[in-house]
């Protein structure tokens, strides 16, 4: 389209946008509320971080989360990579279509079923709850997340150049390694930090598939939520939403960086060529 | 390469590389949904697991005989029987459909905004979208707690203005579920829609607009058709997970909000009985099952269109 933006356009994205923000914007100018009273202003402080940092049942959630997060992610990112390459990859075989229906379901399946469902998996096991187990259940739904980013990756990939790998006598696991990673890598890192926050922000399949010893952030938080607004919360929000900010807009910057280097690179050769 | 020669060139790393993600899958997503499926037909107890029959395959055949013909449909008929439950079904379906429908009332206008948007701003826009995608849905969620409650921001605001003298009573009530879904599961939406108007091609609408097509009836017969599977594949990913939501009735809703979500949670951390929660989730699976099954065709026929 030639013309420029209708005023309806701007219209809608502004107001579109100020709804998608404005409750995390006002979250995080309360956060630094003097008052205990969340909605009263009573001037600007950081007394609530200070607070926080003395909360020792509120940072060891953290750590365990941190370290589900971590672990999740990284078993959810091969697990899902592999799956991706099936999707993409391996044509038809028995029972291919329970398998890519296994991937799709749960991401929207309700996450009460799934909480429910590996509990009482785990308790038919006989398998003692906690810290590993919500490491599994994390893994299980992330791992679907991640194979649809890798196989979004995958689908606009030149084929020829991993054919010519193997024509030259690369084997299949080196040509993975060489060739195609490197040029699959920005949508297994995208999965990889999406398996990260999903797993960061799970409080329902956390809650059920927990024991003793394993609260995550998400837990604690909804626990004192319940009680009612405070600042520490809010609080502790901000720097979530803080860090996983810097940590997308880094990551699509980078990816930009990367795609721009790319397209120099590419055109760099293409003019040794001619 | 044909489909028929990558077949016959896959060698045990081939095959390796199916069975991990796959079996995977099969233990720790289907087997636990059969074990669901048995719970739901076994009966309270007063134990360790809180259930009866257990199925010890130590204590042999007959065992496992005699606790296949303890399995009873009781639970379900528990479920007929008490009003609770049918209508926690009911006004889920409900409140996730009209959600579903005003998620969609204000994120078409979105899509499209960014859609026509000039190209430059395009990318920004997209990751403006998604940004809230990553961070915390609890943490959205409870955003809208201190905006709603009576002395919170917005009846501030409105009373400041001189709109109302009386606060309005929005949290704990159905209203404040409505507008946590719509919030949460808004950029669910936007983003296959704007894909879809994206790849739009603007040259058919110029067409229509030479050919003395008004711009609103060119808009009703080219770009709605044509957004429709974006139209779709948005409404699936709003409407399903809404039907089993938990923490948006929990936090926002009332004791009028009756969701499945919300039932079978209480059911099973407060009443401990777990093959009336487990009865409860087949039924929500059995609900769900249609609209799952069309959002996979639907995904998977998009897939094979890119390839």
């Amino acid at each position: 389209m030639t013309r420029g933006p209708s005023w309806f356009n701007v219209t809608s994205i502004v107001l579109g946008f100020s709804f998608l923000y404005l409750p995390i914007v006002l979250l995080v100018i309360y956060s630094f509320n003097e008052s205990r009273l969340v909605t009263v202003w009573g001037g600007f402080s950081t007394k609530w971080y200070v607070e926080l940092l003395q909360n020792d049942q509120l940072l060891d959630a953290a750590w365990v989360t941190l370290r589900v997060a971590f672990v999740s992610a990284s078993v959810a990112t091969v697990l899902g990579t592999m799956a991706a390459l099936v999707l993409v990859r391996s044509g038809r075989f028995m029972g291919r279509s329970m398998f890519s229906g296994m991937i799709f379901a749960p991401l929207v399946m309700p996450e009460v079923i799934l909480g429910l469902s590996l509990l009482l998996l785990f308790v038919a096991m006989d398998q003692a709850r906690g810290f590993w187990t919500v490491i599994i259940a994390h893994t299980t739904f992330a791992m679907c997340y991640v194979a649809v980013v890798v196989q979004s990756r995958l689908v606009g990939f030149d084929k020829s150049v991993e054919e010519a790998a193997e024509d030259l006598g690369c084997p299949p696991i080196k040509t993975f390694f060489l060739i195609t990673l490197p040029i699959i890598l920005p949508g297994v890192i995208a999965g990889w930090m999406l398996a990260f926050t999903l797993s960061l922000d799970d409080l329902v399949i956390a809650s059920f598939t927990t024991g003793p010893g394993a609260t995550t952030l998400p837990m604690k938080i909804y626990s004192q939520v319940r009680l009612g607004v405070t600042p520490e919360i809010n609080a502790v929000c901000t720097i979530l939403v803080v860090l996983v900010s810097i940590g997308v807009i880094a990551a699509s910057i980078a990816t930009k960086r990367q795609q721009v280097q790319r397209e120099r690179d590419e055109r760099a050769a293409f003019g040794a060529d001619g | 390469m044909s489909k028929a020669a990558s077949k016959s060139k896959r060698g045990l790393g081939g095959w390796g590389l199916i069975a991990v993600p796959y079996f995977w899958l099969l233990i720790f997503f289907l087997a636990p949904f059969l074990i669901v499926f048995k719970i739901s037909l076994s009966q309270v107890a007063v134990a360790i697991p809180p259930y009866f029959p257990t199925f010890d395959l130590a204590e042999g055949w007959q065992a496992f005989r005699e606790g296949l013909s303890e399995l009873s449909l009781e639970n379900y008929v528990w479920l007929t029987e008490d009003a609770l439950y049918w209508k926690s079904y009911v006004s889920s379906v409900y409140i996730a459909a009209v959600s579903t429908l005003i998620t969609l009332l204000i994120g078409y206008p979105i899509a499209y905004g960014m859609a026509r948007s000039p190209e430059a701003w395009r990318p920004t826009l997209l990751m403006l979208v998604i940004l809230p995608f990553w961070t915390s849905f609890l943490i959205r969620v409870y955003a809208w707690i201190g905006i709603l409650k009576n002395e919170g921001l917005l009846n501030q605001f409105l009373m400041m203005l001189g709109l109302i003298d009386e606060p309005l009573v929005i949290l704990n009530t159905n209203a404040a579920v409505y507008i946590g879904i719509v919030y949460s599961y808004l950029p669910f939406l936007v983003l296959p829609l704007y894909a879809s108007l994206e790849k739009l091609d603007g040259s058919l609408l110029e067409a229509a607009e030479d050919l003395g097509c008004p711009p609103w009836k060119a808009f009703w017969k080219i770009t709605v058709p044509l957004s429709l599977p974006g139209v779709i594949a948005g409404c699936f990913l709003v409407f399903i997970p809404a039907v089993g939501e938990f923490v948006i009735p929990d936090l926002l809703g009332g004791s009028e909000t009756l969701m499945i979500g919300k039932t079978l949670w209480v059911e099973f951390f407060n009443n401990r009985d777990w093959p009336v929660s487990s009865a409860v989730a087949v039924i929500l699976l059995l609900i769900l099952v249609i609209p799952i099954v069309l959002f996979q065709n639907q995904q998977q026929k998009m897939a094979e269109k890119n390839q």
